[in-house]
């Protein structure tokens, strides 16, 4: 018997599930998301979208090869996932050049000067879109109008989301009422029939995504649903206090990046918190700073800066909410 | 109906490939080795002499300390030498080399196959019979039955728990024990029971092994006092805490034994070895163990000799295939791997396993991406992610402070983690490292 045999500690089996596969995973869950972006913009999404998605994995290649010195792991699908969302929280009428500043950004500045997958403490994608918001804020906020939108009202709102139209409506004193009358119904806004960052528009097709991600058990649901639960219940309670002033929570849920953010912005495994508690805390966190900024920051959406904030907050929630340890401590003798 | 533990737990593929093969009985081998270290605790030491003839059941090395127990003869022969050998651990200790002539037991042993139900024995010569037939926890953990079947100072018991979970992958032996050799299991419970003196005992079975489930319920009504419990599949079931806690809600505590909670966890092999010690007075010579593997030609369930070589078990499930690249001893999640297979089978040997090439080396280890997933899988609610690292980066103190030592190995945390990090190499090295620098503190 000279056979030479392998020798490790236990276990001597691993589950399927890789890295890669986690990442192709969030991917696919793009996909209804993304489809939609195309239905309602047409070339322009499919050009962010591929700008976005190249110019991230390369800037990733580039950094590794030629500045860190290291075997490049862009196969691993992280910085696929990461173009994918920044193109996902962009106009679809955003110059290429903008993108590929956003990707730098991103993927050089917010993932890889951190030492690249698993060290970075901001999410990548939204770190790289809040750079543009502030840096090119008229190019960052001139949002294309869906083809299906051909009614009246649409010239008055070009350009504006329905939350910008809240906000704008709020400052000048009308009622929310009346402002209700110039954005699309609820059931469009479901569908996606609104202006907006090319991705966060749909929320069905995101909510198909979220469902696909759980069904995997690649996301649990403690993170989207505290988010939607905390925004629901936070502006539903303004709303019963004075539904002049404050938009209903159905409008609240449907508009801007709260889908997107919830489901896969928030979700990012990197930057969320390792416990289910911890995940609930950070959940209403960014619920609640979202709804701050919506009703009286000013800008009129906040989800990217709501992340951005409760990402600050991870590492403190790691250190201090720690898992139901097994069996009380006793004292030995 | 199914009960399981609250927190953590994983599903890896069952792959039960010898569920239904009736245990087989290997014919001695022509020359066993019998290490005298199988238990947890001191050596026991040599009482023959090189060239002396032996029975089957006689004693060769006697139980040195509380702590220990004897080891006897699996074999009728001569004693061919005393030597140093390797054994399944991989480190070198003494044994007793026998050439095997003839099958020829002590008269004392009880032979016959036939059910003996009635107990005679009072508590303490239960476990004294268990001290001298060198009884010891088969399911892996080797700790001597005699200590664990006396009550310690200031604690009670009120209740037996047969662990009957097999939650690991592969193995089979304790299924197939429970299916053929079920009432005298049920017998060696009640002879537990009687010992520590308890009017309760429960059997744990995973929900995968409907038919000992259903065989035990059946026979259990002949039992006074035993219940069976099926239990949901998830790995470690079959872990003690996590047993104790699925069968009678209770939680052994941190740093604690089960005896804290009034609960005595024996293995369903352990149980048959106390039924063969008490009622027909046999000592623990051989042990059913399980050799199985994907690409084994003919795996199977074999009853063997305490000291015939894995060599002689592999020959016997059809030989080593040729694309085999890890032998283990155990199962795929706790087993050790074993870099020589020309070691003895010994009392603590459950299964053999064997890994294609294609399976044996661990995949590339890529960065941790704080998925959690590691903590959602382990059982004992600690944080494999942070410990390892902690252990990793040698801050003993903080890992002390993280429970590293609840860590029970059961390798949940590593099965699980996407990025193939080593997170219980690291967390081994670090709870090692921590039970001896507190031993440091308290001897200073």
């Amino acid at each position: 018997m000279n056979k030479i045999l392998n020798v490790s500690p236990s276990p001597h089996i691993s589950t399927p599930e890789t890295t890669r596969r986690l990442m192709y995973g969030v991917v696919i869950a793009l996909i209804p998301a993304l489809a939609a972006s195309i239905y309602y913009f047409g070339m322009g999404a499919i050009i962010v979208t591929l700008t976005s998605v190249v110019s991230c994995v390369a800037v990733e290649y580039l950094v590794q090869k030629f500045i860190l010195k290291t075997r490049p792991s862009v196969s691993d699908g992280s910085a696929v996932v990461t173009g994918l969302l920044l193109a996902f929280n962009v106009p679809s009428n955003l110059p290429i050049w903008i993108i590929i500043i956003g990707a730098i950004i991103s993927i050089g500045v917010a993932k890889m000067t951190f030492g690249g997958l698993g060290s970075n403490p901001f999410n990548p994608a939204l770190v790289g879109r809040v750079f543009l918001l502030i840096s090119f804020p008229v190019q960052m906020t001139s949002w294309p109008v869906p083809s299906g939108f051909r009614t009246g009202y649409l010239d008055a709102v070009t350009g504006a989301t329905p939350l910008g139209v809240l906000s704008e409506g709020v400052k000048a004193g009308e009622s929310v009422a009346s402002l209700m009358e110039k954005v699309p119904t609820h059931m469009q806004l479901f569908y996606g029939y609104m202006g907006g960052s090319m991705g966060e528009i749909a929320a069905a097709a995101l909510i198909i995504g979220g469902i696909y991600l759980l069904w995997k058990k690649i996301i649990s649901w403690h993170i989207p649903v505290s988010i939607l639960v905390s925004v629901a219940l936070f502006t539903g309670i303004l709303w019963l206090a004075d539904p002049t002033k404050y938009a209903d929570p159905g409008f609240h849920l449907l508009t801007g990046g709260i889908m997107l953010g919830a489901i896969f912005m928030a979700t990012d495994y990197v930057t969320s918190p390792m416990t289910h508690k911890g995940m609930i805390i950070y959940g209403i966190g960014i619920g609640v700073i979202t709804v701050l900024i919506r009703t009286w920051g000013a800008y009129p959406e906040g989800v990217s800066f709501a992340i951005l904030i409760m990402n600050a907050f991870v590492p403190l929630l790691n250190m201090y909410i720690k898992p139901k340890r097994f069996g009380k401590e006793v004292k030995h003798g | 109906m199914f009960k399981t533990f609250p927190k953590g737990g994983i599903h890896p593929p069952e792959n039960k490939l010898t569920a239904d093969k009736p245990i087989v009985i290997l014919p001695v081998p022509p020359q066993v080795t019998v290490p005298v270290s199988q238990h947890i605790g001191a050596p026991a030491t040599p009482v023959v002499e090189k060239g002396a003839a032996v029975l089957a059941g006689q004693v060769i090395a006697e139980a040195k300390g509380f702590v220990s127990t004897n080891i006897h003869s699996p074999v009728s022969g001569k004693v061919s030498k005393i030597d140093t050998v390797v054994d399944t651990t991989g480190y070198k200790q003494t044994a007793v080399i026998i050439d095997v002539e003839g099958d020829e037991w002590v008269t004392t042993v009880d032979r016959s196959t036939a059910l003996e139900k009635e107990i005679t024995l009072t508590r303490e010569e239960i476990i004294e019979r268990c001290r001298q037939c060198g009884l010891v926890g088969m399911g892996g953990a080797t700790f001597p039955t005699h200590i664990k079947l006396t009550v310690p100072a200031g604690k009670s018991c009120d209740m037996v728990i047969i662990n009957g979970a097999e939650c690991e992958p592969y193995l089979t032996s304790d299924h197939r024990l429970m299916l053929e050799k079920g009432a005298e299991v049920l017998t060696g419970a009640t002879i537990i029971m009687k010992a520590l003196g308890v009017e309760r005992a429960v059997v744990g079975i995973e929900a995968n092994k409907p038919d000992a489930i259903s065989h035990l319920t059946e026979l259990a009504r002949e039992f006074r006092g035993i219940t069976v419990q099926p239990l949901k599949v998830k790995y470690p079931q079959g872990g003690e805490k996590q047993l104790i806690k699925a069968c009678t809600g209770r939680e052994v505590p941190s740093g604690g034994l089960p005896i804290d909670v009034g609960v005595v966890v024996q293995n369903v092999g352990t149980a048959f070895a106390v039924y063969e010690a008490v009622q027909k007075n046999k000592p623990l010579v051989e042990r059913v163990v399980t050799v199985t593997g994907k690409s084994v030609a003919n795996p199977g369930n074999f009853l063997v000799r305490i000291g015939t070589p894995v060599t002689a078990l592999i020959e016997a499930a059809g030989g080593m295939p040729d694309d085999t690249g890890k032998v283990v001893n155990g199962g795929p999640m706790m087993g050790k791997a074993l870099a020589i297979t020309d070691v003895p089978v010994t009392k603590g040997t459950s299964g053999i396993l064997l890994f294609p090439a294609a399976a044996s080396r661990r995949a590339e280890v890529l960065p941790c991406i704080r998925c959690g997933k590691c903590s959602s899988a382990c059982a004992m609610g600690l944080e494999p992610w942070l410990i390892s690292v902690l252990s990793e980066k040698g801050m003993w103190e903080k890992a002390e402070k993280e429970k590293i030592t609840d860590c029970m190995e059961c390798g949940a945390c590593a099965y699980t983690c996407p990025a193939k990090r080593p997170l219980l190499d690291y967390i081994r090295l670090g709870k090692s490292t921590v039970i001896r620098l507190a031993r440091e503190r308290v001897t200073k």
